[in-house]
């Protein structure tokens, strides 16, 4: 009998060193496959579990949290949701993260490794730190007046420094409440069904993620394309274009929105916005020459972040004549986000450097330690030499005192701007897009205070080139007064 | 150490001086001091983890633990001078470790409290195996008992049908708010009934029966029959009562004893040939069962169906977040395993909080429970008593790889409760019975004989 208990006992522990090899299987070796099965809701609760570090404007913060008490604890909350949605974005325990609580949700969420000191102790006790902050560039009042200006229109407004790319102002319009999408239920699957169906599109980011035909805004590319290239040595000389112009290779004839563009210098054209001088001047650039300056003034660049990503803006580097005189007045598949815009005109009031925009001023711990800086020294590289960017300055000064875009000019700063009217639809049979982009110096300072895209969607059925100065100029003039106000 | 033993009223005759084996009650009071410690800080870190401050009645739950276990120490120190000293312990420290982890997952469960219930029915156990320890002053007792505890396990088997099913299974019954499964208790009714009988015939059982060829013979049916009878009855009510865990149980430590009564390797096959054709009928007739296999053969088919994850799963995702230190006491998740997290996935919440490192020091306390209990059974010189040790033993071991087995994903999930660590009254207070056997038991084993031989070894 002692020999039989012997047996039991042995397999007893065999049973036993089974459990401990199974224990190890399952804890050790398939551990990573478990933690990462779409069905195991630990890393969302562990992600909930304490409250996301802020997103400040101004040193204030505009985000906020909330404990629900529920599985996915702490929930977003949002002092002036609609003002800051294109900026902030979502954090929503059902739908994900959007913007920069997308682009910044590691140093937000506390697993950014640069929040700590001592990544391994957070290893070893399973912790993580305090989520960072998150300090924004944005100046609160000019973002207040694009939003103001832009109320109850489809549109966007972007706004920046010139100089250093800052970007002082997101304007996306209609907005929603980005609060509305914290945590979960069937309020929440609600307000995404609501928002997703509206037909206003207000979850879209304008000023980021559409892509618009910029019309007559793309002149300035043209015109610093021909200066840069030596097509046109002498902005005020007669450039022979006839009005209207037949697009090469075509028997279509390009008409003029503006009076008195037959045979005018290419300071006129911008200032009066002739299609037919520019369209002209683009096919006389080449397409080489054309392609080669929308790619340096920031165009077909997919990889763009702010640090939220950017929707390419689209020069077409292969098309015949006609197309290409086309698309050197903003049509045919030229398309341009509001922020893309924004940077030409940085470009032209900076002296020719393409600035690299960028939101994220600071990334800071808790405590309010500094992690790293945003804004990358240098900019995105040269878009034009300092004495085109100068020609383009007077150019569009010009065009403001003068010209098309007089409902730009500011009291006691130097305004330069183009306006845009941007055919679009089947047959451009759409309402057609009201654009302006400009940029303003305090007659006192030395640089640029800002530079600025607007642009309207349904500025109402004014089809000349006059709507760009009507809808899109009023709203440019009060973001940069907002912004010459709050100063540098 | 030495003083206080000696002060010890001693039944036998004193050996010797020098020749005298160590009874090891200091070491018992020790050890019994440090399991109280561990219970009484999971119990604090637990409060602290959770809610930043100590549990209300700290101190008197520190006290009250205390005092259990002295009081339990006292009954083995007068009446089981020579036990074998690890027994109490680990039987503690397991129930305590069950406490905090009941304690932890209620934090996650308002409104559905079970610590102190849990807490109560230790007590209880605690308080039945100081009686069973203090009366019951030979095991030998029990053989005379055998057909009287045949009945009575029966009869506590057959009391539930007549009550209401709970989650499908006849095995509770209720009255007034108290809720307990007497086919716990039942469990060692049948292994004292086993154990007595087969010590009665178990050279009938292993010597008679015609020889076919060679060493094979056939079993002896007259010897067999009454065993059989019994074991197909419990088995047949466990299968109606839907309670397949008790049931494996039964059948497993059927197998165990007659093979080490008789030491017929045949046994072996015809337990194995038996679980087979039982697993094959229970499997293809009984849809809750199929469905468990389908579970532990692709736990996260569910989720691949997108219907998320089943608790077998959510019980393995609890194990692999633990990973090999533990997120630690209250900072895991494994309330996600939902109903059954406090009794039969109480493991998952222990592998995902204390990490593979807290699961395989439980599972080695285990280890030495078991150890010790066959130990026990060797060093015994009845054969009653052999058996009966065996037998307890292999309850605890074949129950623990049953459900540990079977929240690890081993093998198929069957209804079982973690001795002391799971919630459920009835268990810990059979629990805490069997360790008062298996104390008894030892206290044979290593008494000295009346000669003063040292036969027996601590």
């Amino acid at each position: 009998m002692i020999r039989h208990i012997r047996w039991c006992a042995w397999f007893c522990a065999l049973l036993l060193a089974a459990l401990l090899v199974n224990a190890a299987r399952v804890q050790v070796w398939e551990a990573a496959a478990y933690r990462d099965s779409p069905a195991n809701k630990r890393p969302a609760v562990e992600r909930w579990a304490q409250p996301r570090g802020d997103i400040l404007v101004e040193g204030r913060p505009v985000t906020g949290s909330r404990d629900s008490r529920q599985l996915l604890r702490w929930e977003r909350t949002y002092a002036d949701g609609p003002l800051y949605a294109p900026v902030t974005g979502f954090a929503s325990q059902t739908y994900g993260t959007s913007l920069l609580e997308r682009a910044e949700d590691a140093l937000l969420a506390g697993t950014d490794p640069g929040l700590t000191a001592f990544p391994l102790w957070y290893d070893l006790a399973r912790g993580r730190p305090s989520g960072g902050n998150a300090e924004t560039t944005l100046v609160a009042a000019v973002q207040q007046a694009g939003y103001t200006a832009l109320e109850g229109k489809r549109g966007a407004v972007a706004a920046l420094e010139p100089v250093t790319g800052r970007i002082l102002a997101l304007v996306s319009s209609p907005s929603y409440d980005p609060g509305e999408l914290s945590g979960t239920g069937t309020a929440v699957t609600a307000a995404w069904t609501r928002l997703n169906e509206d037909p206003a599109r207000p979850m879209l980011n304008r000023a980021l993620h559409e892509t618009y035909p910029p019309g007559s805004t793309f002149k300035i590319v043209t015109a610093a394309a021909a200066l840069d290239a030596g097509t046109v040595t002498d902005v005020d000389a007669p450039t022979r274009t006839p009005d209207p112009y037949p697009l090469p290779g075509t028997r279509t004839l390009l008409p003029n929105a503006a009076s008195g563009c037959e045979d005018a210098s290419m300071a006129d054209a911008v200032r009066w916005s002739c299609n037919t001088v520019m369209a002209r001047i683009g096919v006389r650039v080449g397409l080489r020459g054309m392609a080669e300056a929308a790619r340096r003034f920031g165009f077909n660049d997919a990889g763009l972040r702010v640090p939220a990503w950017v929707s390419r803006s689209n020069f077409d580097t292969d098309m015949s004549p006609d197309q290409l005189a086309l698309s050197s007045i903003g049509q045919f598949n030229t398309k341009a986000t509001p922020l893309q815009m924004a940077r030409v005109a940085a470009a032209v009031a900076s002296g020719g450097e393409l600035p690299a925009p960028y939101l994220v001023e600071r990334a800071t711990r808790a405590d309010g330690t500094q992690i790293r800086t945003g804004g990358r020294r240098g900019g995105s590289g040269r878009a034009m030499t300092p004495s085109t960017a100068l020609r383009l300055q007077e150019l569009m000064v010009g065009a403001v005192e003068d010209g098309t875009a007089r409902n730009a000019a500011v009291a006691g700063a130097v305004v330069g701007g183009k306006t845009g009217t941007a055919q679009h639809g089947v047959g451009n049979a759409g309402t057609p897009y009201a654009w302006f982009i400009g940029w303003a110096k305090a007659a006192d300072e030395p640089l640029p205070g800002v530079a600025v895209a607007v642009v309207v969607e349904d500025a109402s059925g004014d089809r000349g080139d006059i709507s760009g100065n009507s809808a899109a100029a009023p709203i440019a003039r009060a973001v940069m007064e907002a912004a010459l106000r709050a100063g540098p | 150490m030495t003083a206080l033993t000696a002060e010890v009223a001693d039944p036998a005759p004193p050996p010797p001086p020098g020749a005298r084996a160590p009874r090891g009650r200091g070491a018992e009071l020790m050890l019994l001091a440090g399991a109280v410690a561990i219970s009484v800080l999971g119990h604090l870190h637990v409060g602290f983890a959770l809610t930043g401050a100590a549990p209300r009645g700290a101190d008197r739950y520190a006290a009250g633990l205390a005092c259990a276990a002295l009081l339990a120490h006292l009954a083995v120190r007068f009446r089981a001078p020579y036990a074998d000293p690890l027994l109490l312990p680990i039987a503690f420290l397991l129930n305590g470790l069950g406490l905090v982890l009941i304690q932890r997952l209620d934090a996650t469960t308002p409104h559905h409290l079970a610590a102190g219930d849990q807490l109560r029915w230790s007590g209880l156990g605690a308080a039945l195996f100081v009686v069973a320890v203090a009366v019951l002053r030979d095991h030998r007792a029990l053989q005379r008992y055998a057909y009287l505890a045949a009945a009575a396990g029966l009869v506590l088997m057959l009391v539930p049908v007549f009550f209401p099913p709970v989650n499908g299974a006849h095995i509770w019954i209720r009255f007034g708010g108290l809720s307990f499964q007497p086919g716990e208790f039942a469990k060692i009714l049948l292994a004292v009934f086993f154990a007595a009988y087969l010590a009665a015939n178990r050279t009938a059982l292993a010597l008679t029966g015609r020889r076919l060829f060679w060493r094979l013979r056939l079993l002896p049916g007259r010897a067999l029959g009454p065993v059989l009878a019994i074991w197909l009855l419990s088995v047949g009510m466990l299968v109606l009562e839907r309670d397949l865990g008790t049931s494996l149980l039964f059948f497993g430590l059927f197998v165990i004893m007659l093979f080490t009564a008789t030491g017929r390797t045949g046994w072996i096959a015809i337990g194995l040939a038996l679980a087979a054709l039982g697993a094959y009928a229970v499997g293809t007739l009984e849809p809750h069962v199929h469905s468990r296999v389908e579970d532990w053969l692709h736990p996260l088919a569910s989720v691949e169906r997108g219907e998320g994850p089943g608790q077998l799963a959510q019980s393995l995702f609890a194990f692999g977040a633990g990973g090999l230190l533990g997120a630690g006491l209250g900072h895991g998740q494994s309330f996600l395993i939902g109903f059954a997290a406090k009794s039969d996935f109480i493991l998952a919440t222990a592998g995902e909080e204390l990490g593979l490192a807290g699961l395989t020091a439980i599972l080695l306390l285990y280890g030495i429970l078991v150890h010790r209990g066959f130990r026990a059974g060797l060093a015994l010189r009845d054969p009653f008593g052999r058996l009966l040790a065996t037998g307890l033993a292999s309850i605890i071991a074949l129950q623990v790889f049953g459900i540990a087995g079977g929240v690890t994903g081993l093998i198929p999930l069957t209804g079982m409760a973690m001795p002391f660590l799971a919630q459920g009254g009835s268990s810990v207070v059979t629990n805490w019975i069997i360790v008062a056997l298996l104390v008894r038991l030892s206290d044979s084993a290593r008494r000295p004989l009346p000669d003063g031989g040292a036969e027996g070894g601590g």
